[in-house]
């Protein structure tokens, strides 16, 4: 069965059609045509789909579209408008965070909660905030630096 | 064939109407979809939304115990001061269910009703005697953590109740507890092997004493023999190693991907002793890092 929702991303409400059994992921990135956020490993485990909804993170691999109905959704592509950037996509680009940048969409959002949540967080509790985000390519210690950079302001 | 569907409900009573007309619950979605995506279960044919039943998410205060709502999250509970200071075992659990996403999606009524004997929170709740108030198409009905859990996912419950809230006790004067759990790495990670205890002290002795293992049976459950080892004297180094040694001794482990049934019975007896060892020391006023499983090690 077919059922009618509004997904409100990055404050644009889109009006989409989906089955009860389709994943926000799949929804945002083939209805709405937004693919900051990727698939990964799609069962939560390596953070590359995560969005935020209703300010808090979720991965959107394993969440159903049905539930998002009505909530505000942010994903890679909102965090700043147009081309600009926020501190923290800055930070990444200047500290070498960013490599193949498939895990960057997801490692932002969190990177973002994150800081909403504690604003000046521990080399440690970037850490603990930002594992449930999996980077091959870059060692972390890029990305630690990058929140580390926006959090000490 | 029509399909998978899916509703809304926006009510407990919306909610119980669609479980028993045969739909499963989902809140966080943090068991049901992602255990779906991992090829563990299909997802139901038929779900309800219980996330936005209003009324569910608040954490109260009745008597000096506490109430919590069944879409209460985990990152609600660490971050509640009365639950850190009073509950502590509990706020230990939360902090290392999963990840942060896990932890602010995921709920204690999903936590609870997966009935996963590996689950971090059960334990402590266990031992803080819990009680979970059930909403089903005949009524309400209150029963204890003990006899909410019938095997690994398995419940006494039927399938068209919902778990609606969960009530913890006052705690006694002079008691401290703590979770603990083997883990392989901080986050994203389920217990290999856990331990909760509860603990009150009076003039240096241990009054009472509730310990509880997870994943060393096909329920977590308190072990009455580590609870009497405890209980009568002061918790020395003796008291405490031969309740630790009575917690391991009622493991019933599985071997798995993770840990051998060898490897989960002898750490059965250092989780457990971590537990116990952390609890009498909140109880005595020392403050302990929460969560207690990253902050154990080597003791």
């Amino acid at each position: 069965m077919k059922y009618e929702i509004i997904l409100t991303v990055n404050g644009v409400a889109y009006p989409v059609e989906v089955d009860a059994h389709a994943s926000l992921l799949h929804t945002v990135r083939d209805q709405v045509g937004l693919t900051g956020s990727k698939e990964g490993c799609d069962d939560s485990e390596c953070g590359a789909c995560m969005m935020l909804i209703d300010g808090r993170p979720v991965n959107s691999c394993s969440y159903l579209a049905c539930q998002a109905d009505g909530a505000e959704i942010i994903t890679v592509e909102g965090l700043a408008p147009g081309d600009d950037l926020t501190p923290l996509q800055s930070a990444f680009l200047a500290e070498g965070g960013v490599q193949c940048g498939f895990c960057t969409p997801g490692m932002l959002i969190s990177a973002t909660a994150l800081l909403a949540a504690n604003p000046e967080p521990t080399p440690d509790e970037i850490r603990v905030g930002l594992s449930g985000n999996l980077c091959r390519c870059t060692g972390y210690d890029g990305i630690v630096r990058a929140v580390s950079k926006v959090a000490r302001g | 064939m029509m399909g998978a569907t899916y509703t809304t409900a926006s009510s407990v009573e919306d909610a119980v109407a669609a479980m028993a007309a045969g739909a499963r619950p989902v809140a966080g979605g943090t068991d049901l979809v992602v255990g779906a995506r991992q090829g563990k279960k299909p997802l139901p044919q038929a779900l309800v939304g219980i996330h936005k039943i209003p009324g569910l998410d608040g954490i109260g205060e009745s008597d000096g115990g506490l109430v919590l709502g069944a879409l209460v999250t985990h990152s609600a509970l660490v971050s509640h001061p009365i639950v850190r200071g009073r509950f502590t075992g509990l706020a230990d659990a939360s902090a290392i269910v999963g990840s942060h996403a896990t932890r602010a999606n995921g709920t204690i009524g999903g936590n609870l009703m997966n009935a996963s004997p590996a689950m971090d929170t059960g334990a402590p709740l266990l031992c803080m005697g819990a009680t979970v108030e059930l909403a089903g198409p005949g009524g309400r009905r209150t029963i204890g953590l003990d006899e909410l859990w019938a095997g690994p996912g398995q419940l006494s419950a039927s399938a068209d109740e919902l778990l609606v809230s969960v009530n913890i006790p006052a705690p006694s004067p002079g008691t401290g507890s703590a979770y603990v759990r083997l883990q392989y790495r901080r986050q994203m990670e389920i217990a290999v092997v856990g331990a909760a205890a509860v603990v009150t002290l009076g003039g240096g002795a241990v009054m009472d004493a509730r310990i509880a293992i997870t994943a060393l049976a096909p329920t977590i459950h308190r072990v009455p023999d580590a609870e009497a080892a405890l209980v009568g004297g002061p918790p020395d180094e003796a008291r405490v190693d031969a309740a630790a040694a009575a917690a391991a001794a009622a493991a019933r482990p599985i071997g798995d991907v993770r840990a051998s049934v060898e490897y989960r019975r002898a750490m059965a007896v250092v989780m457990a002793r971590r537990a116990i060892m952390t609890a009498v020391a909140r109880a005595s006023g020392q403050d302990m890092a929460i969560p207690a499983s990253d902050s154990t090690y080597g003791s």
